[in-house]
């Protein structure tokens, strides 16, 4: 099995598997070595093919391999390249990588409106924390930007073409989900465009996963549009029995009342199950759900503000139940 | 007991229960003495000030009831991001915010908007940080004083006390609170926002 060493940490792993999901098995051993796994906007682990386009994953590889030990000439996508005997990556340690991936990051903010206050996937967008840890100040570019009107895919999806990336994610989702794709990627460069034959609805029963999967605010969920901000809402885990897909899914609460469905995301933003639309746009009442509890949320994420839960499902396990009325009657004895 | 208790402050002092001197017994003295403290206060200057209608001097960079400002165009400027709430150490901020519909441009500047702005201004302790949030320099605080009321629901301010008015005479000056440092700190930012 190859051994790799990513900002030098070792580790072995199978054959064919790509410097990225080295470096997320790193961060997976030990949650100490996050720094070392690079960003990806458009890699998705479940979609075949994905990964190659927002070159947001660069690392520099200094040693190619113990047969071969000469350095790669420039910075590889890591999605993309395979870990080879003995390869030495850089990923935060290079200086040079970092201000490469500060160029990436200034290119896909280039046409990007930058109208968090008013997106939807502000305070989860993958793009805000790519271009907050690697991007820059201010933005060089002084011409117009590429505007587009957002428009209604199905009843259910706002389409803004102003904030996509092209990261092609929702385009593997619609080929390898659902059946019958009917949008896509049309016209070349810098005029292309996401969209769907002549404004025809998106209408499948995993359609709505382009939402979960969609990195930035493109695609966003029209059931919630403008209902909260993120951080103002309570992220809970819940299932119900459902017929088309797990029902394992978050629930996004305020009060009482649901707002919003999504599907459960891992610690590397990914969705691992996806779920049907009936379960993420039709039970909006907390009845048809069976809450689990809070779900977990980074510390360092704007959505943990206000957000309070055990720090492990053990402890919640390993705590024994308040007895209530043995309690009440332990005070009155002591009052006594 | 009491001989062991140690004394919290220095002023304590033990109680006697002495016999009085005969002066110390017809009290006239100590009234006297008493007297001229009040009387010489009578001659003092008055600290008291006659608010409202004196009133004193205030910093110019005072921070006071809030503004919720229009844009030269008479149009609101917040969209409700929710950036002055999660800002707010207070939690003094609430809103509910709604889609613009066609028509309402020249109402709202940008797709979405608040439609309930709330800052209870009880909870509030005007830090100021709701300002320094805002991406759109739209919540500003004014030199005006919060007007005192005996019930606690008046002071759940809604967007009807909060926003400017449309009319360009009633408008409120903040430039005074956009002093040279704040006016630099926020070009620092001009390339993101209010494109």
């Amino acid at each position: 099995m190859p051994k790799v060493t990513i900002d030098g940490v070792m580790i072995e792993v199978p054959e064919g598997t790509t410097i990225l999901q080295a470096a997320r098995m790193i961060g997976e051993r030990n949650k100490a070595d996050r720094h070392v796994v690079p960003p990806a906007m458009c890699y998705y682990t479940n979609l075949k093919t994905s990964g190659g386009y927002c070159r947001s994953c660069l690392v520099k590889v200094s040693k190619g391999s113990d047969r071969d030990p000469r350095p790669m000439p420039k910075p590889v996508a890591s999605c993309r390249t395979n870990v080879m005997d003995g390869m030495e990556v850089q990923n935060t340690t290079s200086p040079e990588l970092l201000d490469a991936r500060k160029g990436v990051v200034e290119f896909l903010l280039i046409n990007h409106p930058l109208d968090c206050p008013i997106c939807d996937q502000a305070g989860e967008c993958h793009l805000q924390d790519l271009s907050y840890e690697n991007g820059t100040e201010a933005s060089r570019y002084e011409f117009e930007r590429r505007t587009f009107v957002p428009i209604d895919i199905g009843d259910t999806i706002k389409l803004h073409m102003t904030r996509c990336i092209l990261c092609y994610r929702c385009v593997k989702v619609a080929d390898q989900i659902t059946d019958g794709r009917v949008h896509g990627v049309i016209n070349r460069g810098d005029v292309s465009e996401i969209s769907t034959y002549i404004q025809n609805a998106v209408d499948n029963d995993f359609s709505g996963n382009m939402i979960d999967v969609c990195p930035v605010g493109a695609l966003t969920d029209r059931t919630f549009r403008f209902a909260s901000r993120v951080w103002f809402t309570k992220p809970e885990d819940a299932h119900r029995s459902c017929e088309r897909c797990s029902g394992r899914v978050v629930l996004w609460l305020k009060g009482n009342e649901v707002l919003r469905v999504t599907g459960r995301k891992d610690q590397w933003g990914e969705v691992k199950e996806f779920i049907c639309n009936t379960c993420r746009f039709e039970k909006k009442d907390l009845a048809d759900w069976k809450v689990e509890g809070p779900r977990h949320i980074d510390r360092h994420s704007v959505i943990g503000q206000g957000h309070y839960e055990l720090e492990t499902k053990q402890q919640l396990l390993k705590a024994p139940a308040p007895n209530v009325p043995e309690l009440v009657r332990n005070k009155e004895l002591k009052e006594r | 007991m009491g001989a062991t208790m140690q004394p919290l402050t220095n002023r304590s002092r033990v109680v006697s229960d002495k016999k009085m001197t005969l002066m110390e017994r017809i009290y006239l003295p100590a009234i006297v003495g008493g007297l001229s403290i009040t009387i010489r206060h009578f001659f003092r200057k008055k600290p008291t000030i006659q608010y409202p209608e004196q009133k004193r001097p205030i910093a110019e960079i005072y921070r006071g009831q809030h503004i919720l400002k229009r844009d030269e165009k008479g149009r609101e400027r917040c969209t409700a991001c929710g950036l002055c709430a999660v800002a707010c150490p207070a939690e003094a901020i609430t809103m509910v915010a709604a889609e613009r519909k066609p028509g309402e441009e020249h109402l709202y500047r940008e797709e979405k908007y608040a439609r309930i702005y709330e800052i209870d201004m009880l909870r509030c302790i005007f830090c100021g940080d709701c300002e320094e949030a805002c991406p759109k320099e739209a919540i500003f605080l004014t030199d005006r004083i919060v007007q005192a009321d005996y019930l606690r629901m008046p002071f759940v301010f809604g967007k009807d006390e909060l926003v400017e008015p449309m009319d360009p005479t009633k408008r409120v000056d903040v430039s005074k609170r956009q002093t040279p440092d704040v006016i630099t700190f926020k070009q620092e930012n001009r390339y993101a926002h209010n494109r």
